[in-house]
């Protein structure tokens, strides 16, 4: 088991295009072309020296073509990667430990999301100097923003505060 | 439980409401019996959008309440225009004061202050927000003329914008009232309202309109809001959508003998001025119940009065 998660979909060793890890954590299934909106929401840029290995568009059963996204030294936390669900919904999260999948569990769309997302309404108080961290209720098909009551169901990805 | 804060009407039961209303009218019959309950309160006013009615029945029902008011007066003349924000603004004036008074033109203005204080802060309007006092006032006037239970209400002009209008749809849900919204398409209720009212009731009572003539004989209260040029991006296309939207005499041949026709005020030519005399018009007695209904509501929250339930915070 220790490259499962290199393996889940059945891909061959000749396949794999992204290293694995020895400990951190695994964003697997996340659809196709969101992983640097994964990586954004997670608040890695690289500037801090994270090591992250990401695969676009890769070759997927379960879904068509889906990104991965490979954290070295990191251990997310549940919470931290349930506000992924809001743009990656299928992902599975593998935690690993020397080259072992330890933990793997799905994301869970979290009641509120705080800091991640920035309101689109220009009237909001949120958009201005004021020294406030956004705020959206996660609602069925959406967010809603918790200042200005503005609700976005399309393109969240677009409101990732970066 | 109490609510610390008056932020948005969404946040009030139909008890709250009547709560509210059977004392603004205790207070509205007999004023003298409260004149000095609040003898040592100071309420700060703090409106950051130009304000005649609200802020001057605020003060007026603080006075009568017994106490002061102190106001930032306008933004020119104030720190916010050395670039002060919001949050430090109220966190300064909440220490000269027992509670506070907020209009701002941002939505959510009021929510977001009433994060950084610890005093009452009630909700002025807010944007193109919520305008909480403003609906206890119209609620206390639909009471008054027509009731608020098997109620069949007309809403009409800029719903859009009008967050006074935002404010009485929310409340108006908690009673036995058809609401019919009649605006051009481009003033609509916004998605978001609709989406709550649908989640507050089960949408049956809820209508939308482009015009009002199908709709008018069925009304027991025709609620007319302005229709402001500046939401037009040329002259001639407002002309031609404000003027579908202005009630005269003639209009109202159609109406019912008893409808009550609404304005939170200011008009301009949305309603015309031969209404005023007639029975229909309640508009000014609806401007003059914002001072009892202010004073009552002024009076639950700065007494830390228990009787409007729930917690705002939750």
């Amino acid at each position: 088991m220790s490259d499962d998660h290199d393996h889940h979909d059945g891909n061959d060793d000749h396949e794999l295009r992204v290293s694995k890890i020895r400990d951190g954590t695994v964003i697997d299934h996340v659809h196709g072309g969101q992983a640097l909106n994964v990586l954004a929401i997670l608040g890695i840029d690289g500037t801090e020296g994270e090591e992250v290995s990401v695969g676009m568009n890769v070759p997927s059963d379960r879904l068509a073509r889906k990104d991965i996204v490979k954290v070295e030294g990191r251990e997310l936390s549940q919470d931290e990667v349930d506000v992924l669900s809001l743009i990656a919904p299928d992902a599975t999260i593998n935690i690993v430990r020397d080259y072992d999948v330890v933990e793997k569990h799905r994301v869970e769309r979290p009641d509120i999301v705080e800091g991640v997302l920035s309101c689109p309404n220009a009237g909001c108080i949120t958009t201005g100097d004021e020294p406030v961290t956004s705020r959206f209720s996660v609602l069925e098909d959406g967010v809603r923003c918790s200042y200005c009551g503005t609700i976005v169901r399309d393109e969240i990805a677009s409101l990732i505060d970066t | 439980m109490r609510h610390d804060h008056l932020i948005t009407s969404k946040q009030l039961s139909r008890g709250d409401i009547e709560t509210v209303l059977d004392y603004a009218a205790e207070i509205d019959a007999d004023p003298s019996a409260v004149a000095d309950r609040h003898a040592d309160t100071l309420l700060g006013l703090l409106f950051f959008e130009p304000s005649t009615r609200t802020k001057m029945s605020f003060e007026t029902a603080m006075k009568r309440l017994g106490g002061d008011v102190v106001d930032m007066g306008s933004v020119d003349s104030s720190s916010v225009k050395k670039g002060e924000t919001l949050a430090d603004t109220v966190r300064v004036i909440e220490g000269y004061t027992d509670g506070l008074v907020l209009r701002h033109p941002k939505q959510g203005a009021a929510t977001m202050a009433s994060e950084f204080v610890d005093v009452p802060l009630v909700n002025a309007g807010d944007g193109a927000g919520h305008h909480p006092t403003q609906t206890m006032l119209d609620l206390y006037t639909i009471r008054e003329n027509a009731g608020l239970d098997d109620l069949t209400i007309g809403i009409m002009g800029d719903l859009k914008y009008g967050r006074t209008v935002h404010s009485l749809a929310y409340a108006l849900t908690n009673f036995d009232a058809q609401q019919h919204f009649i605006s051009p398409e481009s003033l609509q209720l916004p998605r978001e309202v609709v989406y709550d009212l649908h989640q507050q009731q089960d949408g049956t009572g809820i209508k939308e309109h482009d015009s009002l003539e199908g709709v008018l004989p069925s009304l027991d209260v025709l609620y007319v809001t302005r229709i402001q040029r500046e939401r037009f991006p040329d002259e001639n296309e407002y002309q031609k959508v404000a003027g579908e939207y202005q009630i005269d005499a003639e209009t109202l041949a159609a109406a019912s003998d008893e409808l009550t026709v609404m304005h939170p005020l200011p008009r301009v030519d949305e309603i015309a001025p031969e209404i005023d005399e007639t029975h229909h018009a309640a508009y000014f007695e609806q401007a003059h119940n914002g001072v009892p209904v202010r004073m009552a509501l002024l009076d639950l929250l700065l007494s830390d009065d228990t009787r409007i339930g729930g917690d705002s915070n939750e």
